[in-house]
């Protein structure tokens, strides 16, 4: 284990080194990336769930003035490999979910490609689709990738022999990333090169998914992506909308072809979270001590290409209990692809978990907060190693204080103010402390500065800043003599920007490289020295269960009367490491604790099984958060930093801001009304009379 | 989109010609509702005439009291009008509920009153709809209706009208005033728009060519007024259930007693509700939670909610009541009157 970094710049509150350029609307966007002489894309979607085409009529639309060409299964560029579902698009005539591409019209103005694809004529030959979810769906299965079932002691004679049990369901519904920036892209080939401006977690990821689907050497494709408006997870991974973008531009070599996913075409193609069912069950002592423990989850994933949405994925290490079983299920129906939607599995599973610990705090009539201490356990469940550094109790305790949850009446409706009804809740938050090995860094000695050079991407997190303080005190020199540069395959190889690991494993690569340069060049290096180093996994991986902790707590008000809904409070309380950038890491955590309150509120896909599609699919009808929403929102942290996670003691903080924080209002809304809503979202007419 | 013509209006005769000429045109106001229905293709003129340029963007008063709003106007200007703040606070209220402040800026008064339903199925040309397509169906029965109406609905349509604002003009018995290719006319609020029976495509009694110049508000009434809306999230949200409210109490006898009323329910029909039988009720009544619920169930016995919108009549209820304690100053209803009974 390396020594954790002596500090200067890591730990003040820088302000974004990317600020002044966004606001200036110097800082380019995928979509704003100067090329000469564009065409626009529009693409062709499927109006039925399941079937396939019988013909698409592309005459009229080829008439239309500026139209350069209509992209169809029957003239598509050929793929190398179609083993991807989502990605092998345009290879048949067969349908598999309502929105599919079924092609794409290319014009010389996006009015007039999307006019002219309002004139293809699609015909269908439909067949009966399935996009409903349900327990007992017979084409539930195990999923193919994930952490597998669990089964521990003797969870039925534990159940019958608890003093109290919590029996319940509970769901979380198609939920929609959304990001402020759709997803866009713009594509050109010329001379079997293909180059992809685009809007993206990580550039050499995605080049190595695309790659061998384009039938490309890596080296042929080149990737740029230095500002992401927002991500959430529909950019970890390419989806469909690129890859129709880069055939496009086979389709016309040394043209740019530009593309941006408008906000209806992101409910069936950028990827959202399945919604889940959870059947849980607790049995404890009389003392809250649980002895017993079952979590059965079926989530939805897609014909065309799985996605295990692992809501039981938390449970497994979050509570201690000696009889346990866990069970992942998935249903693959005829529905666009789901994918990664901030804490996969985590945000919904803590929903269930966190409501069902709720309960069961009411069954034993112990404080919610003293029953989770009480349950705290001091190994890892799962794996049986030590944690690193479990401090959930801490956070808790810590939190509860700041927050005032001595003012919290145990009893249901006992606050009530002009009408309105006032509760509190706590839910607790949990995620894994990942790193990633493969990033390399690039130091280079310049006349006036260190050029640090590595594939990452800022998804408006702060990695700019944040990646510059690291440098800057790995080369221990102010941070205007770092030249971060990112966001790009022409430099080094770098990890996505996903599960929380972005910043840490980009770190342990600028950390090595340092380390390698100081050690070739010396304190004094001459102008034009250079190293690389590479990130290398996580020793105390092996020996430890590396997690972040979190408490949230809320305070919400419902009116007796109407059963509106809204926010007084929420306060998270986190532990997370060393924290780099306090005013960054800031706005990620209430940014995660918003989306939680978009979760508990608001967000709700109507998937219309009739149709097959998301039909609230814009920004009016599908809800996210408003400032009038809430009132106050604030996160702290623990003082803390983590040698077990590396050098720089910094776990990822991208995604604990959500898990739990829908589970805390929905508590808190229960200590408001006495009305225990099981599935999300928490609609006000769940507090009326029926 | 479809292409199509555009021609500027410096005239307000003339752009009633224009529009009587070409049954193919359509009048650009704010844009708010029409631009979004030309990227969906909900509608596909061959002419949009601009009417931006009229001049109709005055807020005058009216002799004998009494105020006139020009069309033109945008929804933000009237919202803060002094007048309009001082006289009819209820519509200052309920333009600032609607829509964003950007939306508020560029939407018009008259456009205001004329956009359509936001119904997902009428906006999504991929599904049927008896509105956007005469005989094609109602996607909305039988699908997602949580926007939809419980009363004055019809089998071949449960779309409800989704203005803040034409719900206060409703409760204030505004009048518009309309020119068409026939001359002006004027038509009050509560004719304007219709039920939609078996024929869904027409939202109000307008035929094409006909242009709304002006809303006019007689004098301001005793008593107080208000408007509240109950919706999902806090702001930039279409009402579930909304309620303009106006209550006169006599306090000179010995028992207080409801002079006069007016209510009109937003978010529940295809047009802003008039509760002319919760006014009735109220009307010569002691203002008390027993006239408050009596008044409401008057007004919601008629109601038809369909699958996935029952609850909506509740929330009526419950919004009925707890605008005219507020406005009436009445003791609440019991702590808990309401839910309890549910689910205790």
């Amino acid at each position: 284990m390396s020594d954790l970094l002596t500090t200067s710049a890591i730990g003040t509150r820088q302000v974004r080194l990317d600020g002044p350029d966004k606001v200036r609307g110097r800082a380019p966007y995928a979509y704003e990336h100067p090329v000469d002489d564009p065409l626009y894309l529009y693409p062709l979607q499927a109006q039925i769930a399941r079937g396939r085409t019988a013909n698409i009529d592309t005459s009229a639309a080829e008439a239309v003035d500026g139209v350069v060409h209509v992209l169809t299964h029957d003239n598509a560029p050929e793929l190398h490999s179609t083993e991807d579902g989502e990605l092998a698009i345009l290879r048949s005539p067969e349908i598999g979910f309502r929105g599919q591409y079924l092609g794409g019209v290319i014009a010389t103005t996006p009015e007039q490609a999307r006019h002219a694809a309002g004139l293809v004529i699609i015909s269908y030959v439909e067949d009966d689709h399935d996009v409903e979810l349900r327990e007992d769906h017979p084409a539930s299965r195990t999923p193919e990738s994930g952490g597998g079932d669990v089964t521990v002691g003797d969870v039925d004679s534990a159940l019958a022999e608890a003093d109290v049990r919590v029996d319940q369901r509970y769901s979380t519904p198609m939920e929609h990333n959304n990001p402020m920036e759709p997803h866009t892209t713009i594509a050109r080939w010329d001379r079997g090169e293909l180059t992809l401006w685009t809007s993206t977690q990580g550039v050499h990821p995605t080049r190595s998914t695309l790659a061998p689907i384009l039938g490309l050497e890596p080296d042929r494709i080149h990737i740029v992506s230095p500002h992401v408006g927002g991500g959430f997870g529909s950019k970890g991974v390419p989806h469909a909308d690129m890859m129709l973008a880069a055939l496009a531009a086979e389709a016309v070599p040394g043209r740019p072809v530009k593309y941006a996913v408008t906000r209806q075409q992101m409910f069936s193609i950028t990827g959202y979270r399945a919604p889940t069912l959870q059947h849980i069950r607790l049995g404890a002592r009389a003392d809250g001590t649980i002895t017993a423990f079952t979590f059965d989850a079926v989530s939805m994933s897609s014909q065309t290409k799985e996605f295990p949405e692992e809501a039981t994925k938390p449970a497994r290490m979050m509570y201690a209990g000696d009889n346990r079983r866990l069970t992942q299920r998935v249903v693959p129906l005829d529905v666009p692809v789901p994918s990664w939607m901030r804490a996969p599995g985590e945000a919904p599973g803590m929903v269930g978990l966190e409501i069902a610990m709720d309960e069961l705090a009411v069954a034993t009539g112990i404080d919610p907060i003293e029953l989770r201490v009480r349950n705290d356990p001091d190994t890892d469940p799962d794996t049986g190693m030590p944690f690193n550094q479990r401090r959930l109790v801490d956070c808790l305790r810590e939190g509860a204080e700041r927050f005032g949850w001595d003012r919290r009446s145990a009893q249901p409706r006992s606050r009530r103010e002009n009408g309105w009804l006032i509760g509190l809740g706590v839910a607790s938050s949990t995620y894994p402390a990942g790193r990633q090995p493969g990033s390399v860094a690039r130091i280079r000695r310049t006349s006036d500065c260190y050029e640090v050079a590595i594939g990452a991407a800022d998804l408006g997190t702060g990695t700019w800043t944040a990646l510059t303080q690291v440098a800057a005190d790995c080369l221990q020199v102010p941070i205007d003599q770092v030249e971060l540069q990112i966001g790009d395959t022409d430099l080094p190889n770098a990890t996505v920007a996903g599960g929380s690991t972005g910043l840490a494993s980009w770190s342990a690569a600028v950390i090595a490289a340092t380390e390698n340069f100081r050690a070739e060049h010396g304190t004094d290096p001459a102008t034009g020295a250079q190293s690389q180093g590479e990130a290398q996994a996580n020793p105390a991986a092996e020996k430890f269960a590396l997690h972040s902790f979190g408490a949230h707590f809320a305070e919400v008000r419902i009116h007796a009367a109407t059963g509106e809904i809204r926010v007084n409070r929420m306060f998270g309380m986190f532990s997370a490491g060393r924290i780099v950038n306090p005013r960054t890491a800031r706005s990620q955590f209430i940014g995660g604790m918003t989306m939680g309150l978009g979760m508990a509120l608001h967000e709700k896909g109507e998937l219309d099984p009739r149709f097959g599609h998301v039909v609230n699919h814009d920004f009016a009808e599908y809800h996210v958060p408003v400032n009038a929403d809430i009132t106050d929102i604030e996160a702290a942290w623990l003082d803390e930093d983590d040698p077990l996670a590396g050098p720089l003691g910094a776990r990822g903080i991208g995604e604990i801001g959500i898990v739990g924080a829908a589970a805390a209002l929905a508590n808190a809304a229960y200590n408001a009304t006495g009305v225990r809503v099981r599935d999300l979202p928490l609609f006000g007419d769940a507090f009326l009379p029926q | 989109m479809n292409p199509f013509d555009y021609e500027r209006a410096t005239d307000t005769a003339e752009a009633v010609a224009v529009l009587t000429q070409r049954p193919d045109a359509v009048f650009l106001a704010g844009g708010t509702n029409l631009v979004d229905h030309l990227k969906l293709g909900v509608t596909e003129p061959g002419l949009v005439v601009d009417i931006n340029r009229l001049d109709l963007a005055h807020v005058e008063e009216l002799d004998g009291a009494g105020l006139r709003i020009g069309a033109m106007v945008r929804n933000s200007d009237a919202a803060a009008d002094p007048r309009v703040r001082r006289d009819y606070p209820m519509l200052s209220r309920a333009l600032l509920s609607g829509a964003s402040g950007q939306l508020r800026n560029a939407a018009t008064m008259g456009g205001n009153l004329l956009q359509r339903t936001r119904c997902v199925y009428f906006q999504d040309t991929s599904t049927p709809c008896n509105k956007r397509e005469p005989g094609s169906g109602c996607s909305a029965i039988g699908g997602y209706t949580r926007y939809h109406a419980i009363l004055g609905a019809s089998p071949d349509c449960v779309a409800t009208h989704p203005s803040d604002m034409a719900v206060a003009l409703a409760a204030l018995d505004a009048v518009v005033v309309v020119l068409g290719p026939r001359g002006q006319r004027r038509i009050p609020i509560s004719e304007l728009h219709r039920l939609p029976g078996d024929h869904p495509e027409q939202d109000t009694v307008l035929e094409h060519g006909d242009l709304i110049t002006a809303l006019e508000l007689p004098p301001p009434r005793r008593g107080r007024s208000t408007y509240r809306k109950i919706r999902d999230r806090a702001s930039y949200a279409f009402a579930l259930v909304s309620v303009a409210a106006m209550v006169d109490v006599d306090d000179s006898g010995p028992k207080p007693v409801i002079r006069e009323a007016a209510i009109a329910l937003g978010g529940v029909a295809h047009k802003p509700w008039r509760a002319g039988a919760a006014e009735a009720v109220l009307r010569g009544a002691e203002p008390n939670q027993e006239t408050f619920l009596r008044a409401a169930d008057a007004e919601l016995e008629a109601a038809e909610p369909v699958e996935g919108n029952r609850f909506k009549v509740v929330m009526a209820r419950g919004a009925i009541t707890t605008v005219l304690t507020e406005l009436t100053g009445a003791p609440e209803t019991e702590p808990d009157e309401n839910l309890e009974d549910a689910h205790e």
